[in-house]
């Protein structure tokens, strides 16, 4: 069967009711993009989209002189490619940085989640803090739905946290 | 464990069982890490990226992961065993095509797959079938303790895992499902699910991740936040304001076809039937388009003399590495769109 708006075969079929009447439609899948709106290809990646947006919103266009003393990489190499080239570099691009993992985190810019056990001796202060934080987030939430029961708990579990 | 023990079978993203299985085809969950002490990928040395390797690769077997982990050197793997790994999810597309020191460790029964010098350093990842994040969360966690009792990882007390591009940064989760939606497509509603995805900050890609089309009506949902949540917010979050809706959608779609478009619902699964059970020439995306449709006429009940786990497997034995390995020999053209549509044949008659 051949579509009816172009002479490709035709692959998508259907039928609709409209006012009692039967109406069916044989079409190719392009017409048919066009026609009754079926996507013929998945969307752009949103990694790429969210690259290109935060690029485009964070003047890293614009000369930048900051280099990281470890790698030698350049914050105009990272606005390229948007790969960093060590660990260093988020120290050595801080606040560069920050206004572009707002954008690409809903507003984020500290981690809340796991952390490494073993971090030489400074995992137990760094989880503590973590978890402060986290529990805090909770409280003005738990404040915020009126759920003072939850939140006397979640106040006392921040007590005991911070009296560590 | 050799590769080829992987061939014969189905992978655990599409044994088909597991919970929601009819939509939810397979959960994925993915953590990005870098080694302390070496630049990320980009800046590595040659010499610096297979030092990383080897030790990484040692630091995953003597960690006894899993009962029997097998570990592929990719750089010097033949390109159809690549292609392998890529048709298995065991890896993405990139690192396939990457060059210099990089490989992937595999658990036993393929949930686990750990890919070394991909974007990150590491990129462990757990996929099991149905809607299983917690469980895959639990699997991964555990994973990533094992490793860092060796490995040191990169991590900033305010950012978190540092990662090669800051989309990843603090959590470096990826969470994901792949989803089986042939009735939205077919009455035109999917794109209320891209609407819906956009507004929650999710990606929507096709059955091998990014770029990829959504061949055979499989879509990836994923989601990109990984930073100021916890891994289990963030999972949270996804599995229970996200998911449900999505399949809500669905079923809702599977409903109105069955009763208002039952017929035409069936002209297309019995057509895509005829289709495999006919044909002397198939190519692989037509295979994927009309299997896609079995596979709902089997969900439905429509077609009730086929097995859904067949359906599923042939979703993967079917594609050009499996094919090829299956038969035991190199397939070009007509050849090989011939040897495929024989063995759906065979496989689709053999009750």
């Amino acid at each position: 069967m051949k579509c009816e708006k172009c002479n490709r075969p035709a692959t998508v079929h259907l039928t609709e009711i409209r006012g009692g009447k039967k109406i069916e439609k044989h079409l190719c899948e392009q017409c048919a993009a066009q026609v009754e709106g079926f996507p013929s290809k998945a969307h752009t990646p949103i990694n790429e989209l969210l690259t290109n947006f935060v690029l485009a919103h964070s003047g890293l266009a614009k000369e930048q002189s900051s280099v990281c003393p470890e790698c030698g990489m350049a914050w105009a190499d990272f606005a390229q490619t948007g790969l960093l080239g060590c660990e260093h570099d988020y120290t050595a691009f801080d606040k560069d940085l920050t206004p572009l993992l707002q954008r690409a985190h809903e507003g984020a810019t500290h981690h809340l989640g796991k952390v490494p056990t073993r971090r030489g001796g400074t995992s137990v202060p760094v989880k503590r803090q973590l978890d402060v934080a986290r529990l805090r987030k909770e409280l003005n939430r738990a404040i915020e739905a009126e759920d003072y029961e939850r939140a006397a708990k979640l106040r006392d579990q921040i007590r005991d946290a911070e009296g560590q | 464990m050799e590769l080829s023990d992987l061939t014969t079978q189905a992978g655990e993203w599409l044994r088909g069982s597991g919970p929601m299985s009819d939509i939810v085809i397979s959960s994925r969950i993915r953590l990005a890490r870098n080694v302390s002490g070496f630049p990320f990928l980009t800046r590595c040395t040659r010499t610096q990226r297979k030092t990383l390797e080897h030790k990484v690769r040692d630091t995953i077997l003597a960690a006894r992961l899993s009962p029997r982990t097998l570990y592929v050197d990719l750089e010097s793997a033949p390109e159809i065993d690549r292609q392998l790994l890529v048709e298995r999810h065991l890896i993405s597309r990139p690192h396939k095509e990457a060059e210099g020191a990089r490989g992937v460790a595999v658990g036993e029964n393929e949930t686990l797959s750990i890919m070394v010098n991909e974007e990150d350093h590491l990129r462990i990842q757990v996929l099991r079938s149905g809607l299983q994040l917690e469980e895959a969360w639990e699997q991964i966690n555990a994973v990533d303790d094992q490793l860092e009792a060796t490995l040191d990882f990169a991590f900033h007390p305010r950012f978190g895992y540092l990662t090669a591009c800051p989309t990843n940064v603090g959590t470096g989760i990826r969470v994901s499902v792949m989803l089986h939606l042939p009735a939205l497509k077919l009455t035109s509603e999917i794109e209320k699910v891209f609407r819906a995805a956009k507004e929650l900050r999710l990606a929507v890609r096709g059955l091998y991740g990014e770029g990829t089309e959504a061949t055979g009506d499989f879509y990836q949902i994923s989601k990109q936040t990984t930073l100021g949540k916890s891994e289990e917010e963030i999972i949270g979050e996804f599995k229970n304001l996200v998911i449900p809706k999505i399949i809500d959608y669905e079923h809702h779609a599977r409903k109105a076809l069955l009763s208002e478009r039952a017929v035409a619902l069936d002209d297309k699964v019995w057509r895509a039937l005829g289709l495999l059970r006919s044909a002397r020439l198939m190519e692989t995306e037509e295979t994927l388009v009309a299997l896609s449709h079995v596979r709902l006429g089997v969900n439905l009940k429509r077609v009730k003399d086929i097995e859904i786990n067949k359906v599923n497997e042939l979703f993967l034995l079917t594609q050009e590495a499996h094919l090829q390995r299956i038969l035991g020999k190199k397939l070009e053209g007509d050849a090989r769109k011939a040897a495929r549509a024989e063995f759906i044949r065979q496989r689709l008659s053999a009750d």
